[in-house]
């Protein structure tokens, strides 16, 4: 089967451009899969781990903090609120901001930001586990 | 005759003069370079949303997203990107005249959100309500600048302070052209679809949340990619009029040596002159 256009995009900067045969994201309801010749779909992401395998290579991993992705039979797009390859996340950065966010979540200081703390601890999570050490 | 001595001072003037234009037209240079970059590295994104609003927007769900539908105007909001600083040719005065032309045409009550320091400044003596006032956006626009300009416009129009906002920037072409906007920001228009691009799509969730979603994002989007337009618009303005600047030293400098030389070369006759009279007179007398 005829590998996809696989591209990752920020406000910022395209993150990526790959020839791919697999994408695997973090959709809202789920994780899902997308192949080659996919029936045109648009989902939100979540803060999660995207991984994709170039052709006749291994699976590479990348962090995003939600966005959405558009999928068609030749092209994977995910526009990403930021999103970092798995060689550039700072592995010391991201353990101190989970720690921060489960602290707080755990201690609730009063006039907490709840979904924000949340929101923290989910993306320092992705990051981690992109990067292979969680 | 202008004093020898006057010129000279006036020459070197200049010439400092130029030093400091030529200064900052590379500075200009480098710093237009930069946001140049960012503009470019901004555009996949910005399309490609701007598409995915205009699919999302063909739902029925879409007409019940506040953030779409128009309602009946009772104030309408311009948002005036300036540069806080001159010394960047007629730039700023055009933005501020086309935001000054659209107010008082304008049917409906009108505020205005200066963001830019020139703007707010001039439209600050005149009787135009200033809703809200940002200054120094910097040289380099970031997302965290767009994001807050953003959710303050969207406030304004969910909470009713305004049912109309139009954004007011210079759109970047190339360094000698950039063009005034008048764009309207809310309520969104959605950009209309090439009907080749109508295919069937599976939606998760539904496009009503999508858009919920969506929308903020798209928004902040539409602010960056302003801000970085109306930058490197500012630098490039910038960078052109110093660069007249400096060419224009180099003229009254030439124009300055031409009657430094007239100047010596009058006072050496006239030496001259002076020198041949009295030996003459001398002559004369033995």
């Amino acid at each position: 089967m005829s590998p996809v256009k696989f591209e990752v995009v920020t406000p910022e900067r395209k993150i990526l451009e790959e020839e791919a045969e697999s994408v695997i994201v973090p959709g809202t309801e789920g994780y899902l899969g997308v192949l080659p010749r996919h029936t045109p779909l648009l989902t939100t992401l979540k803060p999660g781990v995207v991984s994709y395998r170039k052709v006749g290579r291994e699976t590479e991993r990348l962090a995003v903090s939600g966005g959405f992705m558009e999928a068609g039979p030749d092209k994977v797009i995910i526009l990403a609120d930021t999103a970092e390859l798995a060689s550039e996340i700072d592995i010391e950065r991201a353990r101190r901001s989970r720690r921060r966010a489960e602290e707080r979540l755990r201690e609730r200081p009063p006039g907490l930001d709840v979904a924000r703390a949340e929101a923290a601890l989910a993306r320092s999570l992705a990051r981690l586990k992109a990067a292979g050490s969680d | 005759m202008p004093n020898i001595r006057d010129i000279k001072r006036r020459i070197q003037a200049i010439g400092n003069i130029q030093h400091v234009t030529r200064a900052m037209e590379m500075v200009a240079a480098s710093k237009l370079r930069r946001v140049q970059n960012l503009v470019w590295a901004a555009r996949p994104y910005a399309y490609k949303i701007a598409e995915v609003v205009g699919r999302l927007a063909l739902a029925p769900q879409a007409r019940e997203i506040s953030l779409i539908v128009p309602r009946e105007v009772s104030r309408v909001g311009y948002v005036l990107l300036t540069g806080d600083r001159g010394l960047c040719g007629a730039y700023n005065a055009n933005l501020i005249n086309r935001a000054a032309e659209r107010l008082s045409r304008e049917e409906h009550p009108a505020a205005l959100i200066a963001v830019g320091g020139k703007g707010a400044r001039y439209f600050s003596k005149r009787p135009v309500e200033i809703l809200k006032y940002y200054e120094s956006i910097g040289d380099e626009p970031d997302l965290f600048q767009a994001r807050d300009l953003a959710r303050e416009m969207v406030d304004f129009y969910l909470n009713g302070v305004l049912d109309e906002i139009n954004l007011v920037y210079a759109r970047f072409h190339s360094a000698l052209r950039h063009e005034i906007k008048v764009e309207r920001f809310l309520p969104v228009v959605t950009p209309s679809l090439k009907p080749t691009e109508e295919v069937d799509y599976i939606y998760e969730p539904d496009p009503g949340s999508m858009l919920e979603i969506i929308l903020p994002r798209y928004c902040e989007m539409r602010v960056f990619q302003a801000l970085l337009e109306a930058k490197a618009s500012e630098h490039a303005a910038r960078m052109v009029a110093m660069e007249s600047a400096t060419s224009n030293a180099d003229e009254v400098i030439d124009q300055l040596t031409m009657s430094f030389n007239k100047a010596r070369q009058a006072a050496i006759t006239k030496e001259i002159v002076e020198i041949a009279t009295s030996a003459e007179a001398l002559r004369v007398r033995s």
